[in-house]
């Protein structure tokens, strides 16, 4: 932090306004070319996997396998059990996080971060097949066994973000007058954002990776395309499955650096 | 979210005519303080066997700047956000200009109290203005108001609107964010400006101009403030009272800086001071307050054996020479005087002369400098007043040890022992900052332990 002494000599020079200003815009010019140049990577790869898929010597069954509209069903299917996951995530984890960060709840702290823990310890498909059992085969129990996965790292960075909040900030907004919702809007939950969109862009990836799972229990996806290729020794079905999950996962958490890139409050560096 | 702000759980809140909701009736108008009482207040917090803060009853005139001073984790901070509740007292009453606001709406009672915090506590996330905005809004101002106030404030505290207003705080230096912060504390001109060390955070020379701003937006405003510092000198060059503080709260003395200085109530007093308590005296005295010595003087144009010889007669060791606006020109001795025919006012560039407003300090600096044991000192335009030495200066501290033991300082003391009459004062006394007699001072010496 620069400790300009004198006023008067800043007041006395406004460029210096202009000057930060185009500070920020510079900065923010080279974000977005970033953002830009990732996403052209991406869709190069997934232009270059179907130019290769048009052209490579397949099988009849493997053909049928990789039919245009098949793939894109599944990648459907697989898309609403990451969102309906991540959606039940987010109203879950946040509000938790908040309350967690709040009063007498903060001594249950522990003991949730405890339990969120063992949710993503468990490896993935022991707890997939498990809840299967316990729920029935579909998508209903591969999309439980999703959210207990991914609610760890939303309910985590919420709780981070918001205990990072400088707590002197905290006390001038009450030492202001404003009301306990007040501050938790209008300073912890802004000055927040950034690490719970992390959070949340993570829980995403994580989601779209582990929903390839959901095959296992009859819950659909792209997971089918890789356990078939396992199955049946079609090394294709098997390649391109898991190329279009990990570009999927891919272009997911582009999206989520967009919407983190967007939401940053300005004002921070 | 801002609330409605007519809504109270209690019936404390005048509505000023402006629709501003003021706790104590204290819609006076611009530039009026309250006065605030504290009436044994404690602060237990559970599971610890001392009382942060234990049974404290301290007045805080109307109008004037009060300083805690007191080691860290002595209670001071704590004493000071008891006043905006946000530390809520364990035991008795606090009363602002009257009424008891103890039981009132906590969020209510901070939107008319100023709150200023090491740093400025500005949220980065905010531009200056909507940071200055925020206690405003939250009272339902309409939009043209509260940029106009902006603006009006920004000017206050030296910033040039045009170019800070729409800044985010990272963009300003230290000094800068913390006259924002003072802004954003005077938004809603509150009766009452509580401070949390707030020159903490920056350098020595910031902090100096920051302080000079304060007291001349005080002369402006005339608010009453409460400011928890850990620096003596900052407490005596900003304090119309100093409460020095000890673990607990235990208020050691509360007076005013001339009288602490003079009369420190005990070794921890003293010791707080620190050394050099006769020096930081000739900070707080002013030239016009030291009785000046009038030399032998002569005008530009008459002889020198005439002046010469009123000189002699005068017993005195100096002549001035005036010139034709009466200010200073030359000082001459008697030897000089006799090698002259005629004084002429040509002026001296190096003559020895303070202004009647400088302190004793910058007084004794220039005599020191000038190595003559006296300086000239001048008032409006220059125009001579009189003449100051070494020994007005000595004879002025002895004066002003002697006159600090006139106290008239406010009640302030920690026992549950409070003479009913003095209360009963202090409640009648709180609208014109008049503090109470000195038998309350002295039976806040004897009551302590």
């Amino acid at each position: 932090m620069s400790a300009v002494a004198d006023p008067t000599v800043l007041a006395a020079a406004p460029g210096t306004g202009p000057g930060s200003g185009a500070g920020r815009g510079a900065a923010r010019r080279r974000g977005w070319r970033s953002l830009f140049i990732q996403i052209a990577v991406l869709l190069v790869l997934i232009v270059a996997l179907f130019v290769w898929l048009a052209n490579a010597s397949l099988s009849e069954v493997e053909r049928a396998t990789l039919a245009p509209a098949e793939l894109w069903r599944m990648t459907l299917e697989h898309l609403k059990l990451t969102v309906v996951s991540a959606v039940i995530v987010l109203v879950i984890a946040v509000p938790l996080g908040i309350a967690l960060t709040r009063g007498p709840l903060r001594r249950a702290n522990g003991v949730i971060l405890a339990i969120a823990n063992i949710g993503q310890a468990a490896p993935a498909v022991g707890l997939v097949v498990l809840l299967a059992f316990a729920m029935g085969f579909g998508s209903p129990a591969a999309i439980v066994a999703l959210v207990l996965y991914a609610i760890l790292p939303v309910l985590r960075n919420t709780m981070v973000g918001l205990d990072g909040v400088d707590s002197r900030l905290v006390e001038a907004g009450q030492g202001m007058g404003m009301s306990a919702s007040a501050v938790l809007f209008k300073v912890e939950l802004p000055l927040a954002v950034p690490v719970m969109l992390s959070g949340i862009r993570t829980a995403l990836v994580l989601l779209v990776g582990t929903a390839t799972l959901a095959t296992f229990i009859n819950g659909g996806g792209l997971g089918l395309l890789i356990t078939t290729g396992v199955n049946l020794s079609q090394t294709a079905v098997l390649v391109v499955g898991s190329l279009l999950v990990a570009l999927l996962a891919l272009v997911v958490d582009w999206i989520g650096k967009v919407v983190e890139f967007v939401a940053r409050p300005k004002g921070l560096a | 979210m801002p609330e409605n702000p007519n809504h109270s759980r209690t019936t404390t809140i005048h509505t000023g005519p402006d629709g501003v909701s003021r706790p104590g009736g204290v819609g006076q108008g611009e530039g009026h303080g309250a006065s605030i009482l504290l009436e044994e207040v404690t602060k237990q917090y559970p599971g610890q066997g001392k009382p942060a803060v234990g049974g404290l009853t301290l007045e805080i005139p109307a109008g004037s700047v009060v300083m805690f001073v007191g080691p860290s984790g002595c209670g001071k901070t704590t004493t000071l956000k008891m006043i905006n509740r946000l530390i809520e007292p364990t035991e008795g009453r606090i009363v602002i200009n009257g009424e008891d606001v103890t039981g009132m709406d906590g969020d209510q009672l901070r939107r008319n109290i100023g709150y200023v915090i090491q740093a400025g506590g500005l949220f980065p996330h905010m531009t200056v203005a909507s940071n200055i905005a925020i206690v405003p809004k939250m009272l339902g101002w309409d939009k043209r108001r509260i940029a106009e106030r902006v603006d009006e404030l920004l000017e206050l505290v030296s910033l040039d609107p045009a170019v800070y207003r729409d800044r985010y705080p990272k963009e300003l230096s230290g000094g800068q964010q913390q006259r924002v912060g003072v802004a954003r504390a005077l938004a809603a001109d509150p009766p009452v400006l509580l401070m949390d060390e707030p020159f903490g955070a920056v350098d020595p020379i910031t902090r100096q101009r920051l302080q000079d701003e304060l007291l001349s937006i005080q002369s402006e405003l005339h608010k009453t403030i409460v400011c928890v510092t850990h620096d003596f000198d900052e407490a005596m060059k900003l304090g119309d009272w100093i409460a020095v503080f000890n673990e607990g709260a235990q208020l050691e003395q509360y007076d005013s800086p001339e009288r602490i200085l003079a009369h420190p109530n005990n070794e921890f007093v003293e010791s707080f001071i620190g050394s050099g308590a006769g020096l930081k005296q000739l900070s707080l005295s002013r030239v016009k307050d030291v009785e000046l010595r009038q030399p032998v003087v002569g005008r530009a144009g008459e002889r020198a054996s005439d002046v010469l010889s009123r000189l002699q007669g005068s017993g005195k060791r100096h002549a001035v020479i005036l010139d034709g606006r009466n200010r200073p020109a030359q000082l001459l001795t008697a030897r000089q005087l006799s090698w002259l025919s005629m004084v002429t006012d040509q002026a001296d560039a190096n003559l020895p002369v303070v202004g009647e407003q400088a302190t004793l300090n910058d007084a004794l600096d220039e005599m020191l400098v000038a190595t003559t044991g006296h300086a000239l000192v001048t008032g409006q335009r220059g125009v001579f007043l009189g003449m100051i030495d070494v020994e007005s200066v000595t004879q002025a501290i002895t004066d002003a040890r002697t006159a600090a033991s006139d106290s008239d300082a406010p009640v302030g003391l920690n026992s549950g022992a409070i003479p009913a009459v003095a209360l009963a004062q202090a409640a009648k006394v709180h609208d014109d900052a008049l503090p109470l007699g000195p038998d309350a001072a002295s039976d806040a010496g004897g009551d302590r332990p």
